[in-house]
Order: structure tokens, then C-alpha cells, then sequence
């Protein structure tokens, strides 16, 4: 959250000091004690743990029998050549696919307007209105999930009861859960590109609505593309809120199946599958959302890290 | 005007759908339960606010056979055991990515982001199919006669809970830690060392009190969701044994003459974590400030 958008370049980047960190040879001249091997292998370590276990999972989804901890061989049986229990025919398995990426849509184009609106509005127009709804949009990002759950599980159970719960409640919720992002990342993005240009274009004749259009929707863009990649993918992989609103077949997604079907058991390797289904639509989505960030903000100077950073929403 | 009438849907929208709710968990937990259909009646108006819930919660927690007490002083245990252990194992690691990595700090990056991207339900699954009596944790370690027989890992063992939290709840503390760590002005550790302080007492002296605010609002975003968990000791264990706050709450969702007790317990867990929110609110703001 802290390093959004543009933030000027790194301090002591072009200095003596950045330099000497970026050159091993003169690191080493400049650093008696050498390199820390310790700290790196421990750092391996960690990374091992993080990311084998996950690497494993993905690979018996291609097992070619029902256990989730024997290898008997590669197959595609899970995805789509069981004509049962795959991905593909299993019309649960199916359903969980496809409420999940309709959620993400829907979320996404929902919270993104209203977010980036929201920004605008609070950033521009200061008060004791505005500030109060930032400290909430905030909040919103430390609140537990469960407490949060819990309040719409009631909003929709005991206020608004026309809205019951399903896909409407899920949606509701998830747009709330989410729309910080927006609100907060084209804040920050507001801060650092300042007053200027909008200054500039009402000196020039150019009218609220104008400035909005030509103006400020192009140096905003790339914030809102990031915020966009990120609501997206929060909701392929939420699962508290999405839990406690779902309430039939229809309308369950899938972190939740993978839930409901694996505690108690054995799930078999097609909760893999759709595990691996997440997984591979979330990296899409980053690494599009990332190339796509450092094409919009090619004219600045923004580093790999930092475009790192903010698709990732630090 | 303008500016306001752009803000205004999304301050609308959060009134309905943030603010609202909360009011709505106030009524339930304040409201009584219908004797006749088991079905909890909210207290809309304030007057007709009723303790009936809060007193048999209150029972439940402290009472002769209280079963909420116990798991509430289990869930300080998760929690603390399993942020301890992430701050013991995030701290080095991302101090190395922000001192050390150099011209590969982009790759660590990457591979420490990459659990982001993971679902959480995805990241479990892949531990419940090592940890299956015939799954590969089990394989090895009989292989190597470290035991005898295979362990039950997922029936019901804490450390299993308390690492699978660890394993779920990391990556944010990490990312917390790295930020902060890589934010120390160089500068400041070589005046350490120009003064004649060794790598262990630069660390101590600049490094460590330097980072003294990433380790707080790092322990806290891990902290604040482990005390919401319900799902990870359901994947890991799924006994009673291991059951955490977060566990009642959900439960008693499920059943309505329960909903109310759900209600108490949600806003009381609301209640005790107030404090630490707005820390975190307030000391990110800060930061982003200085940042700016």
C-alpha cells in the first residue's frame, strides 16, 4: 500500500552507494564480512517450503488415479478425459468454474467505477465527510474476513431479505470487500501526479467534465488497470466472504467446492485440477496485469520492483 | 459539488453495505430468540435492546461447562505461536531479499510475491496431500528412520494447525517486512560501520530498531486474519480438539436458534480488535505520508 503508483525514484539509486550494492566486485571490497551464505540458504529454504508443496499439488492433479498422494502416472483425466468426474463433465466441478470467473467479472466491473469515483471525490473535496470514509475504506483492508462475512451473512438474511443469499449477496459482498483497491491506489496515483494538468487544462478553457475525460482518465489509467487486475484476482482466490453467502450448487465457487469437498477426505485429484484451474487463471492475470502495467507507464521511469509492487498491491 | 457527487455512490454504497451490516450484527446480538420457531428476532430500535444473548454468551466463555472459553484461549495460542514462528522465519529471509539479493533481488521478489497469487485453498490442499498417512512427508521421513510408524498428521494436531497457519499467513508478513526493511537508508548502516560496529551490532544497533514499525504492522496483518480463521484447522484437522473462535462463529451460523450467540461473539471479537485496527490504520497512513 505504500509504494503505489509512481513514487519518485529510489533514494540513493544513482548515488555511490546504490552502485557499489548493484556491483558484486565492489561490494565485496567495500564489505569485509563478505556474503551472507547463511542468510541466502535459509532464504532458499523458505522458498523451497513455499513453493514445492504447491508445485506438488499441481502435478497430481495430472495423476492418473484417484489418490492425492500416489503417483500412478500422467493423465488428463482429471481436466476433461473422465467422462464423469473431470472438470469438464462434472457439472459441480463445472459450475464452481464458472461462478467463480462471473463473480470476478461482475465484481470487477462494479467496484472498479465506483472506487475510482470514490477516489476522485474524496481526494478532491476535503472534509470531515471525506476523510471519515477513507478511515472506512481503509479499515476494510484489517477487518477480519469472518467479521465482515458475518455482518452481510446477517444484512442479507434479516435486513434485506429480498436479496437473500446467492450470486447477488456474493457480488454485493465481494464489491465491498474490494473496492478499496481502486479507491486506494488512484488516490495514491492522484498525489503524485498533483494539480498541474488539471490546472493547466482549466486555464486552457476546458471544462470539468473535459478535464475528467482527456485529462485526468489518461494519467490515471494505468492505477485503474492495476486496481482492476487486482480486484479480479482477489476474487478468484477469496473465500471467507463467498462461504458464508453461498447457498446452493449454483452459485458456489470454486475455493469453496475445494472446501466443502476436501475437509473430512479425500478429495481426489479433480480438487487439484480445479486448484491448478485458480492457480493458472490468477498467474495469467498477473503477468498480463504486469506486462500491461510497464506498457502503460513506459514513459516513466518506473523500476521492475516497483511494477512488482503494485501488481501485487504493496 | 462535483467532487461530491463523484464520491457519492461510493459513500453510499459503503454506508448500505459496511456501516449497515454492522448495525444489523448489534440488533441480532441484542435482539432475543423467537420460542416458538427457534428463530433469532433482531432489535431494531435501541430501546428494546436485550442481554439475553451476551449473559448465555457470557456463560458459555466463563460458566461451569463453558466449551467458548477453552477455544479462546487456544486461539491466542494459534495465533501467537504460529506469528512468532513467521516473524522467526519471514524476518531473515526478508531481510537477505532487501540487503543482500542484489542484482537478483527481481527474482526473490517474484518467488516471494508468488504465494499472492496462490489461492489459500490451493496452498492447504497441496499440505493435506504431503501430510496423508501415505503422502510424501510421511514417506521420507519413515524412509529415513526418523519414525517408526507413519504419523496421523491431519487428525487433529495442533502443530499441524499452527504450521498450517504459518504457511498460509507469511507471504503478508514477509512483504510487510521486506517494504520496510528495504525502505532503511543505506547511508545509516554504513555510518555504523564507519563508527566501528561489526555486521551483528550494525544489525542490532541501526537495523533492528529501524524496523521496529515493519515488525508491528507486519505481525498485525498476519495476527488480525488468524483470529478470523475458521477454515485452515478445518482443513488440517477438522476435530473439535483444534477448533478456534473463528470456528464457533461459523458454526453458529449454520443453525439458527445459534445466530444470536454468533452475533455476540463476532461483535465481542469486533470489539477486542478495535484497538489494534486503527493502529495499523493509522501507522500505514503515516508511512504512506513519509513515503510521499
Amino acid at each position: 500500500m505504500t509504494t503505489t503508483a509512481a513514487t519518485p525514484v529510489q533514494p540513493g539509486a544513482g548515488t555511490v552507494g546504490g552502485q557499489a550494492a548493484r556491483s558484486p566486485l565492489l561490494r565485496l571490497r567495500r564489505n569485509p564480512w563478505g556474503h551472507p551464505w547463511f542468510l541466502e540458504g535459509f532464504t532458499w529454504l523458505y522458498l523451497l517450503w513455499s513453493i514445492v508443496p504447491i508445485a506438488l499439488a499441481v502435478l497430481f492433479s495430472f495423476n492418473n488415479g484417484k489418490s492425492q498422494s500416489v503417483w500412478q502416472g500422467f493423465s488428463w483425466r482429471w481436466y476433461f478425459s473422465d467422462p464423469v468426474n473431470s472438470v469438464l463433465h462434472d457439472p459441480q466441478l463445472r459450475l464452481a468454474v464458472i461462478q467463480t470467473l462471473r463473480l470476478s467479472t461482475y465484481t470487477t466491473l462494479i467496484a472498479i467505477p465506483l472506487g475510482v469515483a470514490f477516489a476522485l471525490g474524496i481526494n478532491r473535496w476535503r472534509g470531515y465527510t471525506s476523510s471519515t470514509f477513507n478511515f472506512v475504506m481503509i479499515l476494510s483492508f484489517v477487518i477480519p474476513e469472518l467479521i465482515f462475512g458475518v455482518a452481510m451473512f446477517f444484512l442479507f438474511t434479516d435486513l434485506f431479505k429480498s436479496v437473500g443469499l446467492g450470486t447477488l449477496a456474493e457480488t454485493l459482498g465481494l464489491v465491498t470487500w474490494n473496492v478499496s483497491w481502486p479507491a486506494i491506489i488512484v488516490q495514491a496515483r492522484l498525489v503524485t501526479i498533483g494539480r498541474q494538468y488539471e490546472e493547466a487544462a482549466a486555464d486552457l478553457g476546458a471544462t470539468q467534465p473535459q478535464i475528467m475525460r482527456r485529462v485526468m482518465m489518461p494519467l490515471l489509467a494505468p492505477a485503474i488497470f492495476a486496481s482492476a487486475v487486482l480486484v479480479f484476482s482477489s476474487v478468484i482466490d477469496d473465500f471467507v466472504i463467498v462461504d458464508l453467502l453461498n447457498n446452493s450448487v449454483g452459485n458456489t465457487p470454486m475455493s469453496v467446492y475445494i472446501y466443502s469437498q476436501q475437509h473430512g477426505g479425500n478429495g481426489g485429484p479433480a480438487l487439484n485440477a480445479l486448484g491448478t484451474i485458480m492457480l493458472v487463471m490468477s498467474f495469467v492475470i498477473a503477468i498480463a496485469g504486469y506486462f500491461g502495467y510497464r506498457v502503460m507507464t513506459r514513459g516513466e521511469r518506473i523500476g521492475t520492483q516497483q511494477a512488482l509492487a503494485t501488481i501485487a498491491g504493496a | 459539488v462535483f467532487w461530491a457527487a463523484l464520491a457519492a455512490p461510493g459513500i453510499i454504497w459503503l454506508i448500505l453495505l459496511f456501516i449497515v451490516p454492522f448495525y444489523v450484527v448489534l440488533a441480532i446480538a441484542a435482539g432475543q430468540l423467537n420460542q416458538l420457531f427457534g428463530t433469532p428476532i433482531a432489535a431494531w430500535n435501541p430501546l428494546d435492546w436485550s442481554s439475553a444473548n451476551l449473559i448465555g454468551v457470557w456463560h458459555n466463555i466463563v460458566g461451569s461447562g463453558a466449551f467458548v472459553g477453552p477455544i479462546i484461549i487456544r486461539t491466542l495460542y494459534y495465533t501467537a505461536a504460529a506469528s512468532v514462528i513467521s516473524l522467526l522465519i519471514g524476518y531473515p529471509a526478508a531481510y537477505f531479499v532487501a540487503r543482500f539479493a542484489g542484482r537478483r533481488k527481481a527474482l526473490f521478489l517474484v518467488l516471494l510475491i508468488a504465494p499472492f497469487w496462490i489461492s489459500y485453498m490451493m496452498r492447504m490442499l497441496a499440505w493435506i496431500d504431503l501430510l496423508q498417512t501415505n503422502g510424501y512427508v510421511n514417506k521420507v521421513l519413515t524412509f529415513l528412520h526418523l519414525v517408526s510408524h507413519p504419523v496421523n498428521w491431519l487428525g487433529g494436531q495442533s502443530y499441524t494447525v499452527i504450521l498450517g497457519l504459518v504457511y498460509g499467513y507469511i507471504p503478508y508478513l514477509i512483504l510487510v517486512l521486506y517494504a520496510g526493511l528495504d525502505r532503511i537508508d543505506g547511508a545509516l548502516l554504513e555510518a555504523g560501520r564507519d563508527l566501528g560496529l561489526g555486521r551483528v551490532r550494525t544489525f542490532l544497533r541501526v537495523t533492528l530498531p529501524l524496523s521496529r514499525q515493519p515488525i508491528l504492522t507486519g505481525m498485525l496483518i498476519t495476527v488480525l486474519p488468524m483470529l478470523g480463521d475458521y477454515f485452515t484447522n478445518q482443513l488440517l484437522s477438522g476435530t473439535p480438539g483444534t477448533a478456534m473462535i473463528g470456528n464457533v462463529i461459523d458454526g453458529d451460523l449454520s443453525t439458527q436458534a445459534f445466530e444470536g450467540q454468533g452475533a455476540v461473539l463476532s461483535m465481542l471479537l469486533l470489539l477486542a480488535l478495535v484497538v489494534p485496527m486503527i493502529y495499523y490504520v493509522v501507522a500505514t497512513n503515516r508511512s504512506s505520508r513519509e513515503a510521499v
